[in-house]
């Protein structure tokens, strides 16, 4: 048994997230609206000793499987993560985080006078760029820290 | 042109801006022409920001082409004063007009009332994001005093604030231009439109101050410094003055060189630049007009047909 699995056990059917960029993973949760309120098990590992990335987060959350369209936002925060479906202990599915298109309702737009931070029933949208994201509505353009955008409205 | 909404100055191709300039010509050329053409429709104005220029142009316009106009009135006198959303009061207003024109302050707030209304709704300033109008009457000033391919452009003055900068810079991405930025540090362009013209493989030099590029350019284009776009007044004090010009200076330019300007101006034009014959600003504040019956002609006539 790894050592790995030593400090985070197996689950038996769920989605496991590896190789988050250490100290990513509450972000990823974040990320995902995964906060524990709907009753699912959630295992979080940070700092995990990594032969690929030196300190690598891993989160498992048990009885849900996260689609491809739901992971590929964390190709934001996270684009080494990998993703691994687990059916009665196996893993059946793996695959990378794609980078999307474009995100929805996820991140606040770093421009507070853009119209989505104000009280308008519209979600906030971004294009993806290479090297970062773009508010459809201001044009914004977000490079750093991403993941102090997390929220969504 | 096939488009419902003009929301900025990005989503014009050349095509598209020359058959507004066109149409614009025709009209000017010939008002009659179209003076009735609009009997019975109604333009509805909302306007969450002052405006002089554009609010009656607009007006003007429609009138001219035979309609008429519904206005919003001044936001302390609306439901927006109760607390109504932008989305709501676009849905509403909506019904009583067959398009509108919209000013507000938030940047976005054009594109996202778009997506709450099926009549042409155009935007008539968001905040520091655009003005694509203004460009239109922009380009067909430039069109008229120095034509719009092989140009050599210097915008001065607010480009991190000023719509008209960032929409006339991405609308000249489509002509054969060089484009010269004057302005302090902190007034740059901001990231995206320095983004967008990079994308588009635009030309363009930065520079703080005027006197080295004047002589090369054929239009100057001055902006005000916004006070109300500072949110740090002290930053406003420390630029606001700096970037004038006057006919001394303009002795150093090209005799052909067109100064415009979207007005209003403080003090950034020398009145006595109003005499020479570079001040092509009243001119561009009159072309208003035109370009805005033909914008409005070809979005309604499209709805119409």
């Amino acid at each position: 048994m790894s050592e790995q699995e030593l400090r985070v056990s197996k689950i038996e059917n769920g989605t496991v997230i590896d190789h988050i960029a250490g100290g990513q993973a509450l972000n990823v949760l974040a990320i995902l609206d995964i906060d524990g309120s709907r009753g699912e098990v959630v295992s979080v590992g940070i700092n995990v000793p990594s032969d690929r990335l030196g300190r690598k987060d891993v989160v498992k959350v048990e009885d849900r499987e996260l689609s491809q369209s739901e992971v590929d936002v964390l190709s934001l925060i996270a684009p080494a993560a990998t993703i691994n479906i687990i059916r009665d202990y196996e893993v059946t599915e793996k695959h990378r985080v794609e980078r999307p298109g474009a995100v929805t309702g996820v991140l606040n737009c770093a421009n507070p006078n853009c119209i989505t931070n104000e009280n308008e029933p519209v979600a906030s949208s971004f294009a993806v760029l290479d090297d970062g994201v773009r508010c459809i509505y201001c044009d914004t353009i977000i490079r750093d820290n991403i993941a102090q955008h997390i929220g969504g409205t | 042109m096939r488009h419902d909404h003009i929301t900025s100055a990005k989503q014009l191709s050349r095509e598209d801006i020359l058959t507004v300039l066109d149409r614009a010509s025709e009209i000017a050329a010939d008002p009659e022409s179209v003076s009735k053409k609009y009997q019975g429709s109604l333009l509805g104005l909302l306007f969450f920001e002052p405006s002089t220029r554009t609010k009656m142009s607009f007006s003007a316009a429609m009138k001219r082409l035979g309609g008429d106009i519904v206005d919003m009135g001044p936001v302390d006198h609306s439901s927006v004063k109760k607390g109504e959303s932008l989305a709501d009061t676009a849905r509403v207003v909506e019904g009583y007009a067959d398009a509108l024109v919209m000013r507000h302050p938030s940047e976005g707030s054009a594109q996202m009332a778009s997506e709450f209304v099926d009549v042409p709704l155009i935007n008539a300033g968001d905040g520091a994001g655009q003005h694509p109008t203004q460009t239109l009457l922009d380009l067909y000033t430039i069109r008229e005093n120095a034509g719009l391919d092989d140009l050599t452009i210097g915008i001065m003055g607010d480009l991190k604030y000023g719509r008209t900068v960032h929409s006339l810079a991405h609308a000249l991405t489509n002509f054969e231009t060089r484009q010269h930025f004057i302005s302090p540090e902190t007034l740059k362009l901001p990231r995206s439109v320095r983004y967008d013209l990079h994308d588009g493989g635009t030309e363009i030099k930065t520079h703080t101050n005027i006197e080295g590029i004047l002589p090369e350019l054929d239009v100057l284009y001055v902006t005000r410094i916004q006070e109300e776009r500072f949110p740090d007044k002290s930053e406003y004090r420390e630029v606001a003055g700096q970037y004038q010009i006057d006919a001394e200076l303009l002795a150093q330019a090209s005799d052909d060189l067109t100064v415009m300007h979207p007005l209003p101006r403080v003090d950034e034009i020398a009145t006595d630049v109003d005499k020479t014959e570079h001040a092509t600003y009243f001119e561009q504040a009159h072309n208003g007009v035109p370009v805005r019956m033909a914008l409005l002609d070809l979005l309604l006539g499209e709805t119409n047909e």
